[in-house]
């Protein structure tokens, strides 16, 4: 049904020739081999035989495909002192809420410097793009340091409280929301909308493609998040940290390291292909917006 | 409505930035008090490093690659992806974007492979473009040329997927005024329609290939070791990697980082001028 109405609207774009969609097309699937030839060897690696691992020429394919790396990487972990479900559910928490926090603090700040005049906007504006410019390998030090102070340390707060005000996603909806008419948030405010609803009745519905971008980053920042220096019991590490301590020991781990990284890589690209779903469909319902 | 987005961003982030910047003038070495050097770090840097000064023309070469042509590339990319049709564009930008999202560059070491096997060297050998292996990861002429490959592959990224969602943002009005105007092909459509209506959507990604191009460091030393040969894929971030993880002179490290911090913030300052040019 959708199909049908995206299909209608394309037509109305000019002077397309079909001869160029084709180019491009065959221009695009040549990249894109090239893009996906290395995740495709991970593929493989990960459902080949341990004795096919190191077969010299490495071959591009297995006639043999076996999960056993997959059983191997399980079967690990579940040797740790804390069950595999503990590690699943810390990564469950820190993402869930990571993603849903930093989506609605950050866009509404977002909003707020954007659209409303006040001393100091211009400031806060330059501190955001400076603090993504400014990498110091002693920030981490220091990073550490404050959450001692705050008594953070060992909880899964210390992962998740400094991932919610996302200096990138404030950028990156700020710069969204400013293509946004002044005019239509005006007469909004002389109907007598509060700024809360005005950010979210009519701005955000507006800015579909930005926000699902937002929850993008948000999510994939956060499932691989390692609990690293900021935790040390066992039950709150998140199931990065554990995955890349299994498969950082070694070369007898190189099938259970591909497998680890294809069990870690699924999450992520089901929530990539639903979200941009949903931008592309933003392109076929913008016209009757308007 | 603003508050709770600055309150954690100051705790978080502005606190840890702010209390960085004077370890740069000490000695701090992670294990005693640091005292103050005054600028020592810094005419150090600059008088007596020589591999510093090698590491600020690598860093060159790699962020023009990485940052100013794969920002080309990525608005390149994002334009002709939308020109397909909507399942399809779904399918492109997955591809496209998947390695930014698989933490996996290592396999790039199988692909380059200094021996007949490697993936690489014996495709080349079959074709006939080669009758010896290459050492892509070891050889001084080639070890730069590996790291930007890789880097490149993984540069689709926050850029990228901005640039896409600009493109889905821009009203179909937009194209029907135009096409009334007398707008009859796609260049002319992406000159004075698309382009005009993504600038802050190119200005973001901007500041996102300025930062990951300039800040590069962990790729190229996973992918052709640490230290590289003859320090030819030394970039600045990988010089403070080394003094300040390897050597622990913390103090020295953070100088380091403050002067990568002035030319990104140079950068900026100059790719924002041009795009103030192009659009007013």
């Amino acid at each position: 049904m959708s199909n049908i109405r995206k299909n209608k609207t394309s037509c109305i774009k000019m002077g397309r020739k079909k001869g160029g969609t084709v180019l491009i097309f065959l221009f695009l699937s040549v990249l894109g081999i090239f893009m996906l030839f290395p995740i495709y060897l991970i593929f493989v690696m990960s459902v080949k035989p341990v004795e096919e691992l190191f077969i010299f020429p490495p071959k591009l394919y297995t006639l043999r495909p076996t999960m056993n790396n997959f059983k191997d990487m399980f079967e690990i972990i579940r040797q740790n002192r804390v069950p595999f479900s503990r590690y699943v559910f810390n990564s469950i928490t820190v993402t869930v809420s990571v993603t849903l926090f930093q989506c609605i603090i950050t866009s509404t700040a977002a909003f707020v410097l954007a659209k409303c005049r006040f001393a100091g906007r211009k400031l806060i504006s330059n501190i955001i793009v400076i603090s993504l410019l400014y990498q110091s390998n002693v920030i981490y030090i220091m990073q550490y340091m404050v959450m001692a102070k705050l008594n953070l340390i060992d909880s899964l707060l210390a992962v998740i409280l400094p991932l919610i005000a996302s200096p990138m996603g404030l950028f990156l909806m700020e710069q969204s929301i400013s293509q946004i008419p002044d005019s239509i948030i005006e007469s909004a405010k002389t109907d007598g909308a509060g700024l809360f609803r005005i950010c979210w009745q009519i701005v955000m519905p507006n800015q579909k493609p930005a926000l699902l971008t937002l929850i993008i980053f948000a999510f994939q920042s956060s499932w691989n998040v390692q609990s690293g220096a900021f935790v040390f019991h066992e039950q709150y590490k998140t199931l990065p940290t554990v995955v890349n301590q299994i498969s950082s020991a070694g070369i007898a781990r190189a099938g259970i390291a591909m497998a680890a990284a294809v069990f870690m890589l699924v999450p992520p690209v089901v929530v990539f292909t639903l979200a941009q779903k949903q931008i592309i469909e933003t392109m076929a319902y913008s016209g009757i917006r308007s | 409505m603003l508050a709770p987005f600055m309150i954690l961003f100051i705790i978080f982030t502005v606190v840890p930035v702010l209390m960085s910047v004077p370890i740069g003038f000490t000695d701090f070495n992670m294990v005693q008090k640091p005292n103050f050097t005054g600028l020592s770090n810094y005419t150090a840097l600059f008088l007596s490093d020589k591999i510093f000064i090698k590491s600020i023309g690598v860093t060159a070469v790699f962020a023009f690659f990485t940052g100013f042509v794969s920002f080309v590339l990525c608005f390149l990319l994002a334009w002709l992806i939308n020109e397909m049709p909507s399942n399809l564009k779904t399918i492109f930008t997955l591809i496209f974007y998947i390695p930014s999202m698989a933490n996996v560059y290592s396999v790039w070491k199988i692909i380059f492979s200094g021996d007949i096997n490697g993936y690489l060297n014996s495709f080349l050998i079959n074709i006939g473009i080669i009758t010896s292996p290459i050492q892509w990861l070891t050889d001084g002429n080639y070890v730069l040329g590996t790291a930007i490959v890789v880097q490149l592959w993984l540069s689709l990224g926050a850029g990228f997927l901005a640039m896409r969602a600009g493109f889905q943002n821009i009203d179909r009005s937009m194209y029907e005024v135009g096409a009334v105007e007398g707008i009859s092909n796609r260049w002319q459509e992406l000159v004075y329609i698309v382009i005009p209506s993504m600038k802050p959507h190119l200005l973001f990604a901007s500041v996102m290939q300025i930062v990951s191009s300039f800040t590069a460091g962990t790729v190229i030393q996973n992918v052709v070791g640490f230290p590289s040969t003859d320090y030819k894929a030394h970039t600045i971030m990988t010089h403070a990697y080394d003094y300040g993880w390897v050597r622990y002179e913390m103090g020295y490290a953070s100088a380091i980082c403050m002067i990568l911090f002035i030319v990104m913030y140079m950068a900026n300052r100059a790719v924002n001028r041009v795009f103030g040019k192009y659009t007013d």
